[in-house]
């Protein structure tokens, strides 16, 4: 049955968390008030990417796009657009420039865009399998099953070129094939869920969004390296992923798409959850692995690799979501179709979840080789408040900074890894003129200190280490030697360290210190953070636009403000704490921070 | 704390069932913790004692999970916990300004519980919605584009 109009509401975390479910029940009533409940459908989806912009709601055929959206604004929506087909303008995205544009195809931040992993998000309600598979859904599972043999599945693997999407980028056919051939009654598939990288959410999204398309990947995989049972290894962090997995999984049994003798076929397939428990090393496939094992979970030696001896000592395909919700659309247009997306290497789509000091915040899928430039400026709509670009980090914190003037550097696995950062999970974190580099690298290293399993140790008291040292320069305390350990350390772990955490660690500093040297200098020379950053280096000092007014002295938490009324007031300076109570509160612009 | 060897902690007939579900299937510690937590909020010694009893496996090695991952907590949190998102994002967008700010407002540290159990406070690692940086989370209401002189007017609501 279709429906004139569908009223699409987004219902990803970041909308949901603003009010989205009273939009989309006030949307309902509204409907059924005008008496259009057979006309229009009102649909709950996933995430639509442009999250900073959201609640998000968007009305077909109609393709008008609402932003910022509010649950009273539901009656207006139905009463205008769906009633006299006119568009809400004061719902309608508006740029910088100040044109307003309806429709998404207008709106800089989806022009660049490609989307094949994040093809049904924002479209379909992910909480109906029909939705689902009236996109295609599970053809490419019917497809394997019924007119491929594993082999066929594994060269069009192969053809397509897909690289896991995790982190290191390492071909998914090449894993499938190396379990395919091992010899074992048992063998299992995983999706790893763990999403790590603090700043990055692009599984969230995928999963919650679109959970089916990483389901039916994992039966086609079970299907070509013989593996009955897989494992989703996700955060517990993420509650409404976890309920709308169940929920894909409960309909995709009902559907005989899960279970014994798929679609009547003689292959049997099933997948249960497993849940993280807030540890960052158990995003490293064997350390993962034990954590399902219902153990601790620190990363063995590799090899053998998990392809070989994983889950239970079997072998094991484990990839990130991100790779497995690409398979169905390899399998269904095939792999020639993807390899001609994307660069030569890396070929496809890559999602990045765009945050920090952007415009545009949100969740992006751009072809492989796209620019920074394109990202950050045609899609994010460059830096927030007219600030300068300063830098982007990729891979959190195993990645590494790209400066400005890499900016025009086409995005792909090696390009990134020549630049000394690496592809990460996807987390792209733009900062400004007001975040100081040396602060960012010791921020990723307290979370590398806390994160590090405490195995081996290279990377158990190195990561300590370089935090130290880092605090210390932050501190103003720093020498040259300093820079020269930070070096040593670094590279010392690289080679040493037992898992990938440990080997990736150093990244941050290495890289800004490679490409930022001179603030470390500042910071050890001049005692200096030119973005105001490290609070030991700044001092907050009172100038002649004064006029005494007193405020600044009671706001003070340590009372080091001192002056008479109607007097200039000065600050005592081995008191101060940095606070900045003082200059956020004096109205005459007469504190200066430096 | 307790030396008993035996405890006097009460599972819910739910829980049992899930434990009693689950106790044959490899793997199955980490899944029933989350379970016991998230019916207490916490995994108390008690509770530690009796799963340990349930499944036939050393207290040991049960402490040692709870102890590698931080999600598992070993004290009883505020009726209320608020995750003040310290990820990447959140970070560079006035995180730490929000976490003084709700410490200094409620008066305990990070990780401390107020007095009259109200509150307890925590910082975490990104929580998935980095657009909305910088993101707060008390129950399960998620607040986003934060400003620290906001949180005490956002504490008042959960006050009751
Ligand atoms: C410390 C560390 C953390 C990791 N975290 C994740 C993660 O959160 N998600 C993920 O998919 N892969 C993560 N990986 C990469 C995995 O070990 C593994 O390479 C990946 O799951 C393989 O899937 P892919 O080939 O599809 O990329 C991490 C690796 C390391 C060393
Ligand atoms: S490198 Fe770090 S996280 Fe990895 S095993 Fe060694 S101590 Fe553990
Ligand atoms: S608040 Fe500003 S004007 Fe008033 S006393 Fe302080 S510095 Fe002077
Ligand atoms: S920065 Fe804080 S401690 Fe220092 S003078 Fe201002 S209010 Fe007082
Ligand atoms: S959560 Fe709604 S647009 Fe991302
Ligand atoms: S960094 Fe705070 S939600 Fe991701």
């Amino acid at each position: 049955m279709a429906y004139k109009h569908y009223v699409l509401v987004c219902g990803g975390t970041g909308c949901e968390s603003s009010k989205a479910d009273d939009i989309f029940t006030n949307l309902k009533t509204e409907v059924a008030n005008a008496g259009l409940e057979h006309d229009v459908q009102v649909v709950k989806t996933g995430c639509f990417g442009f999250c900073e912009k959201g609640p998000i709601v968007k009305v077909l055929p109609e393709d008008a796009f609402y932003v910022e959206v509010k649950p009273s604004d539901a009656e207006e929506i139905v009463k205008e657009t769906l009633i006299k087909g006119r568009i809400v303008k004061r719902l309608a995205y508006v740029d910088e420039s100040g044109k307003t544009s309806a429709v998404p195809e207008e709106i800089g931040f989806y022009q660049k865009q490609m989307r094949i992993v994040l093809r049904n998000c924002g479209l379909i309600d992910p909480e109906k399998i029909d939705e689902y598979i009236a996109r295609d859904g599970y053809a490419a599972l019917e497809k394997v099953l019924f007119e491929m043999t594993p082999d066929q599945v594994i060269e069009e693997m192969k053809i397509s070129g897909l690289r896991g999407r995790g982190g290191a980028g390492f071909p998914t056919w090449m894993k499938w094939n190396f379990t395919k051939q091992v010899e074992s009654d048992v063998k299992y598939i995983v999706c790893n869920a763990d999403e790590g990288d603090p700043g990055a959410y692009m599984d969230r999204s995928t999963l919650e969004g679109d959970p089916h398309s990483v389901l039916e990947a994992m039966a086609i995989a079970g299907y070509t390296v013989g593996a009955n049972q897989g494992f989703i290894y996700i955060r517990a962090e993420y509650p409404l992923a976890i309920k709308r997995l169940e929920i894909a999984m409960a309909q995709a049994r009902e559907y005989g798409l899960l279970g014994q003798n798929i679609l009547g076929s003689d292959f049997s397939f099933d997948i249960e959850i497993r849940l993280g428990a807030g540890a960052f090393v158990c995003g490293e496939e064997t350390a993962l692995l034990a954590s399902i094992e219902g153990k601790r979970g620190m990363p063995t030696p590799k090899p053998p690799f998990p392809a070989v001896c994983g889950l239970w000592k079997k072998p094991t395909v484990i990839n990130n979501v991100e790779t497995w919700a690409n398979v169905p659309v390899i399998i269904t247009k095939g792999g020639k179709w993807f390899a001609s997306i994307g660069t030569e290497k890396s070929s496809g789509t890559k999602v990045f979840a765009l945050t920090g000091k952007i415009k545009n915040s949100g969740l992006v899928e751009v072809p492989m080789g796209t620019t920074l430039r394109e990202i950050v400026y045609d899609i994010g709509g460059g830096i927030k408040g007219g600030k300068a670009f300063k830098a982007v980090q990729t891979g959190g914190p195993s990645g590494g900074v790209i400066t400005a003037k890499m900016i025009d550097t086409p995005i792909d696995f090696d390009n990134l890894v020549a630049a000394g950062s690496m592809m990460g999970s996807g987390g792209m974190i733009v900062m400004d003129e007001d975040d100081c580099i040396i602060d960012v690298a010791k921020f990723y290293q307290e979370f590398c200190v806390e994160e590090s399993c405490g195995k081996c140790s290279p990377c158990r008291i190195g990561t300590r280490k370089l935090y130290d040292i880092l605090t210390k320069i932050s501190e103003g305390k720093g020498t040259m030697e300093d820079l020269e350990q930070l070096k040593e350390i670094g590279e010392a772990m690289k080679r040493a360290a037992l898992c990938g955490l440990g080997q990736t660690a150093p990244n941050p500093v290495l890289s800004s210190l490679h490409y930022f040297y001179d603030e470390y200098l500042e910071h050890i020379n001049e005692k200096k953070c030119r973005a105001g950053k490290c609070k030991k280096l700044i001092t907050y000092t009172i100038n002649d636009n004064c006029r005494g007014c007193t405020l600044c002295a009671r706001k003070c938490p340590v009372n080091c403000i001192s002056g008479e009324v109607r007097q200039k007031h000065t600050i005592d300076q081995t008191k101060c704490i940095k606070c900045g109570e003082c200059m956020k509160n004096c109205k005459f612009d007469a504190i200066e921070k430096r | 704390m307790p030396t008993e060897q035996k405890t006097d902690t009460v599972f819910s007939k739910e829980l049992e069932n899930f434990i009693a579900e689950w106790k044959e299937k490899p793997g199955n510690l980490i899944m029933i913790l989350h379970k016991v937590q998230s019916e207490f909020g916490y995994i108390s010694r008690g509770a530690a004692m009796k799963v340990a009893e349930m499944l036939d496996i050393p207290l040991a090695k049960i402490y040692g999970v709870i102890t590698f991952y931080h999600f598992f907590k070993l004290n009883k949190p505020g009726k209320n916990v608020i995750q003040v998102c310290m990820g990447t994002a959140c970070y560079l967008k006035g995180g730490q300004a929000i976490l003084d700010e709700t410490a200094k407002h409620l008066n305990i540290p990070v990780k401390g519980v107020t007095e009259d159990g109200m509150f307890s406070l925590e910082s975490v690692r990104c929580v998935g919605c980095c657009g909305l940086a910088p993101v707060v989370v008390i129950g399960d209401e998620v607040f986003g584009k934060v400003l620290p002189e906001q949180m005490p007017e956002i504490l008042a609501n959960f006050s009751e």
